[in-house]
């Protein structure tokens, strides 16, 4: 269980976390999602104590994480696969962790074998590592201490599809088993994948929080005709929204509503369902837009 | 239950038991293993090796019978360990800021000060005993050397001028120590280091040759000149005056300002 509490991270007059408040609990899989520099990364480095917040708190499994006797056997945290020594090998990476941890030998290997990285492999420096490699590692790192919790900043990272969908039987076999996981990641897709709850995160704010099906029901219904000005019309004399979306309608009524009000309209429909993500990944896109602007302006 | 039941238990099947927190020793032990288990550390302790046994051979060829003397093998060794090992201690505290291990020693120990001290301890560690080695292989030198030679072996380092090089040599490790703490970059400490050791003695020396008042003034205010007078040993109460005036204001107030500021830096 993480509880993050009206965290706020100010640089200056720029404020990276603005009050962000939301919960990872035991047993799901929590997605924190968000564009890039939206303070997804910021937000889980004052969580390990890495920067100090503003204002605010975060406690894991009720304590702060300063408070933790040894962190590494409660919450295990991959931040950025690439930060390591590039002058060591996988192994001694491994190795360093277990001695701190004081976690027996014998989970160095297991560890390599549950993240497949071969013999040979572990004895390479990891500066001769992919991306794909350091993540794997990264995770080993973050699994040997058997902890409760993980946390870990956009691990699909560097993966090919395989590690992916590898990573993701991982996660959801840690949380099947009362494991809090948090994982953030820009990608709405492949976070929509293995994700229980989601937090979506825009310019330092909370934009969106709940379980997945909550934010998708919340899309609404989408539907396309011919004539999508006559129904379009229609649906708002009922008291509905109606935003244009993909060549039809994106409407708040449900589908019964819907074939009502086209019905007594006369309009004959196409498409009818319910919108699913459609509404999230708008909303998403307008974040990623006004960020990318800023991008530019850079 | 038994242990391997215990280790066999994985997340929440069972109340977890209340963690021990990490005991200091691991911390050392574990950044003990870190300063040599890189290719950078792994070699710097190999040159230091080599630099040592040239030096011993150096000796033995070059040094005229009455110069074979525990004080000059001891010497040789002891100079490019001397000059080579704090930039051990550099290193292991700069890595985690160039190299970013930062991110996982911090999280796994998240009291900064406690690995600090370790580095710390580490360093002194490490000075003591590549000290006490240089001065046992240097009394292997000095006995077989002397019998090769064919000369008596002249024992002339004493306690106590032994105690004034230690002292001498662990203030270099600790002045390598600062210069990571300060600049937190590979690069920039050793250079800051090497400029320490080789450049500023050039530079004070040539002032001192031709200002008077620098002269007068140096050993009030060079903290260089003040640590190489160790070297020679034999201190009056104005040379201990001097070396704790000029060490509190050239390291002890940088090192305390650079503690100040890893405490609260980002880690990134």
């Amino acid at each position: 269980m993480i509880i993050v509490d009206s965290l706020t991270k100010k640089y200056g007059s720029f404020t990276a976390v603005d009050h962000v408040t939301f919960r990872a609990e035991p047993g799901r899989v929590t997605g924190f999602l968000g564009p890039n520099g939206a303070g997804k990364s910021t937000t889980m480095r004052i969580m390990v104590g890495l920067t100090p917040a503003s204002s605010g708190g975060v406690t894991v499994l009720g304590r702060r994480y300063a408070d933790l006797p040894n962190p590494g056997r409660e919450i295990g945290v991959l931040l950025d696969a690439s930060a390591q020594h590039a002058g060591r090998t996988g192994r001694e990476i491994l190795t360093l962790a277990q001695r701190t941890m004081r976690v027996p030998v014998a989970r160095v290997d297991e560890m390599l074998d549950t993240v497949s990285l071969t013999e040979d492999e572990s004895g390479r420096r990891v500066k001769d590592y992919s991306l794909g490699m350091r993540q794997r590692l990264g995770i080993a790192t973050a699994l040997i201490g058997d902890p409760e919790v993980l946390v870990l900043d956009e691990p699909a990272n560097g993966l090919d599809p395989a590690g992916i969908r590898w990573m993701r039987d991982l996660l959801r076999g840690f949380a099947n088993k009362g494991g809090t996981v948090l994982l953030s990641s820009h990608l709405l897709h492949e976070i929509e994948v293995i994700a229980d709850d989601l937090v979506v995160i825009g310019n330092g704010r909370i934009v969106a929080n709940g379980t997945k099906s909550q934010l998708l029901e919340a899309a609404g219904t989408f539907v396309s005709a011919p004539d999508l000005g006559t129904l379009s019309t229609a649906l708002t004399a009922a008291g509905h929204t109606a935003e244009s979306s993909y060549g039809g309608l994106r409407t708040d009524a449900d589908t019964g509503q819907v074939g009502r009000v086209a019905l007594a309209a006369g309009v004959p429909l196409t498409e009818l369902r319910p919108a699913d993500g459609a509404g999230l990944e708008e909303m998403f896109l307008e974040l990623t837009k006004d960020n990318a602007r800023e991008d530019v302006a850079a | 239950m038994s242990t391997a039941v215990m280790e066999n238990t994985r997340v929440a099947e069972q109340p977890r038991m209340q963690q021990a927190r990490i005991p200091f020793r691991t911390v050392v032990g574990v950044e003990v293993r870190k300063a040599f288990d890189t290719r950078s550390g792994f070699w710097l302790l190999v040159t230091i090796a080599l630099a040592g046994l040239l030096a011993t051979g150096a000796v033995l060829a070059f040094a005229s019978d009455a110069d074979l003397t525990y004080d000059n093998f001891a010497g040789a060794i002891g100079v490019p360990m001397t000059i080579l090992l704090p930039v051990v201690a550099i290193l292991a505290v700069t890595g985690e800021w160039s190299q970013r291990a930062g991110l996982t020693t911090f999280t796994l120990v998240p009291h900064r000060g406690r690995v600090i001290r370790a580095k710390l301890t580490v360093t002194v560690m490490i000075g003591l005993a590549s000290m006490a080695l240089a001065l046992a292989v240097g009394a292997l030198g000095n006995i077989v050397g002397t019998a090769l030679m064919g000369v008596d072996t002249v024992w002339d380092l004493s306690f106590t001028s032994i105690l004034y090089i230690v002292g001498a040599d662990l203030i270099g490790m600790v002045v390598g120590f600062t210069l990571g703490i300060l600049t937190r970059n590979s690069a920039g400490a050793i250079v800051a280091y090497f400029s320490y050791w080789f450049l500023l003695p050039t530079l004070s020396m040539v002032l001192a040759a031709n200002q008077s008042w620098f002269e007068k003034a140096q050993p009030w205010v060079d903290f260089n000149y003040d640590q190489g007078k160790l070297y020679d040993g034999g201190f009056s109460g104005q040379d201990w005056a001097q070396l704790a005036l000029t060490g509190t204001v050239w390291l002890l107030i940088p090192l305390a300002f650079g503690l100040w500021r890893v405490m609260r830096a980002e880690v990134k």
